[in-house]
């Protein structure tokens, strides 16, 4: 079958490798139909997450067909169409029966402080991703869900992560009538997490962001108020006089781990791998945040430490709240939003690539060229 | 402004809001946002298990010290081999994910397995091909030139440090291993004179 695979940092081609199989009596084998590039793969390619091995297939956000069950799959039959959330999870550890799926204890050897993850290299367990024809799906009986009937099938695969985690990035700001919520980040999750503010029933949504083109998108997609912190200098005071000199209410953090506006922290970061990620963002999180706001983390970071400004958040008397989104238990509230008219998740979708041509749709995300907010991957066309 | 007991500013009234934003309140209740609280017990998963059944082919699958045992479940994907697969193996046998040696070496790891990868393909019936794999023919047809300058793109902002990050250890490898090579020559001439 042909997949995208890894060939060392910014670097990668396709390739005819093996068809998985069942490897576990709960496994399923999905047919992918869609699959997308997330921002978070970008840490990857950049070669910025610890264990990312050469020939490795990234993509965590896909739905296909499944081809193939193991013998103890119960609930999924070959021919079902399904969407997959990006963690894989047991249903059955101590976590897992807590709702906590991004932080289940049976699918990782590699780490305990994360769960499984769809190719995101053996960090998360050594799962080949979706960004193939074919591909594994542990625990069939768990993760995927058949895609209803009146969910279209672009929006099915942004709630596999992207927007389903920006919700979830705003449930965990944790936000009440009226509050003013600022958002770093106008990528797909970023768009996501201000859109899903309002549903919360945010008063004002700020988003951050440097580049024109995403910080339109935020005001039409999400219908925010902008600010690009190239343009303002110093983007805490200027975030600070927008909210009479308290500070938001919550922020949330959707840039992660390399966010630019600092040089240093750019280049032991991005560059030299030195830290789990250049954590600008979250420090501008944590000083525009009012004292005793919320500050919600839906970027990606690495496993290394960073340079966090964690006496302010002390001192601030901040909550901070975190996690990688346990999608499948956002997705019944989502589809009743979609099928509301509330939301359309697909309007986040700019570009659509065949597989052949991963490269150069990786190289424009990277670059941030084309106007690129979520492309999709075809591995049919 | 002074600071009084109120919220500065006002935002837009709920009405307002409503009328210009779909779904606008929603799920305001915080009942009505399906992951808080973040931890309920008792949910239903679709596990017909309480432990899953072991994975088959689970010799030498390397493992965080943390694991009391293999999880039951692991991914299959690209083994452990080469050299870097000595250097992981070492940082999984050897280091906490609360040491950063673990990580580091795991980031060694990767650069060693990228270089021989790299390496090995040359002797391949597909090398590697830098203009491809770095998918930079993509950018025909979205102004690859002018792009490159006053558009905020994403590589270019820090493309003045490459040279230095890539080159400088190089430089300064050189340098200590010239200083080196004097120094030891200086003393060889030294005691030779000495005699």
């Amino acid at each position: 079958m042909k997949a995208m695979t890894y060939r060392g940092p910014y670097k990668l081609r396709v390739e005819d490798k093996p068809e998985p199989k069942i490897e576990h009596p709960n496994d399923a084998i999905v047919r992918v139909e869609l699959a997308a590039i997330c921002g978070s793969d970008l840490h990857l390619y950049h070669g910025m997450m610890p264990d990312t091995r050469i020939g490795h297939t990234f993509g965590h956000e896909f739905i296909g067909t499944v081809m193939q069950v193991g013998g103890s799959v119960e609930r999924l039959r070959v021919g079902d169409r399904v969407m997959v959330p990006f963690n894989i999870y047991c249903g059955s550890c101590y976590f897992c029966a807590r709702g906590l799926f991004s932080n289940c204890h049976n699918v990782n050897p590699n780490a305990t402080a994360i769960g499984g993850i769809y190719g995101y290299s053996h960090s998360t367990g050594g799962y080949d991703g979706g960004q193939a024809e074919m591909v594994r799906v542990p625990f069939a009986d768990v993760g995927p869900s058949v895609i209803p009937d009146d969910i279209a099938d672009e929006d099915a695969l942004l709630l596999t992560d992207a927007f389903s985690t920006g919700y979830f990035g705003a449930q965990l700001a944790d936000i009440a009538e009226g509050d003013t919520a600022v958002v770093f980040g106008a990528g797909p999750v970023g768009l996501a997490a201000a859109r899903s503010c309002w549903l919360m029933g945010a008063g004002r949504v700020i988003v951050v962001d440097h580049l024109d083109y995403r910080l339109q998108k935020a005001r039409e997609f999400a219908y925010a108020e902008t600010v690009a912190f190239t343009q303002v200098g110093d983007i805490v005071r200027e975030l600070k006089r927008m909210t009479g000199g308290l500070g938001a209410d919550a922020a949330i953090d959707a840039v992660g781990a390399e966010a630019d506006g600092h040089v240093i922290q750019h280049v032991t970061s991005a560059k030299l791998k030195m830290q789990g990620g250049s954590p600008v963002a979250l420090n501008w999180a944590i000083d525009s945040v009012r004292k005793g706001g919320t500050v919600s983390v839906m970027g990606a970071y690495g496993p290394m430490f960073s340079a966090v400004r964690f006496g302010d958040a002390m001192n601030k008397g901040l909550t901070l709240r975190m996690n990688q989104a346990p999608v499948k238990r956002q997705w019944p509230r989502l589809f009743e939003h979609i099928r509301a008219g509330y939301l359309r998740p697909s309007d986040l979708i700019t570009h659509r690539i065949p597989l052949d041509h991963i490269a150069e749709g990786y190289h424009l995300f990277s670059t941030k060229l084309d106007d690129i907010i979520k492309p999709v991957i075809v591995p049919a066309s | 402004m002074p600071y009084t007991s109120n919220k500065p500013g006002s935002p837009a009234s709920p009405d307002d809001l409503r009328a210009r934003i779909p779904g606008w309140g929603a799920d305001a209740d915080p009942a009505q946002r399906p992951a808080v609280p973040r931890e309920q017990p008792g949910i239903e998963t679709g596990a017909h298990w309480d432990l899953p059944e072991d994975q088959p082919g689970r010799g030498g699958r390397e493992k965080s010290v943390e694991h009391e045992r293999l999880t039951p479940v692991f991914g299959t994907a690209q083994p452990l081999r080469g050299v870097a697969g000595k250097v992981r193996r070492y940082a999984y046998d050897t280091y906490s994910e609360g040491q950063t040696a673990h990580w580091l070496l795991l980031v060694l790891g990767d650069r060693v397995d990228s270089t021989t990868a790299h390496v090995k393909s040359l002797f391949s019936r597909r090398p590697d091909d830098p203009i491809t794999q770095s998918g930079i023919l993509g950018e025909r047809g979205h102004r690859p030139f002018a792009s490159r300058f006053g558009r905020g793109r994403a590589d270019l902002k820090h493309a003045w440090l490459d040279p230095i990050l890539v080159l400088g250890p190089w430089v300064v490898t050189a340098l200590v291993a010239f200083r080196l090579v004097r120094g030891l020559s200086r003393g060889v001439l030294l005691r030779k004179e000495q005699r």
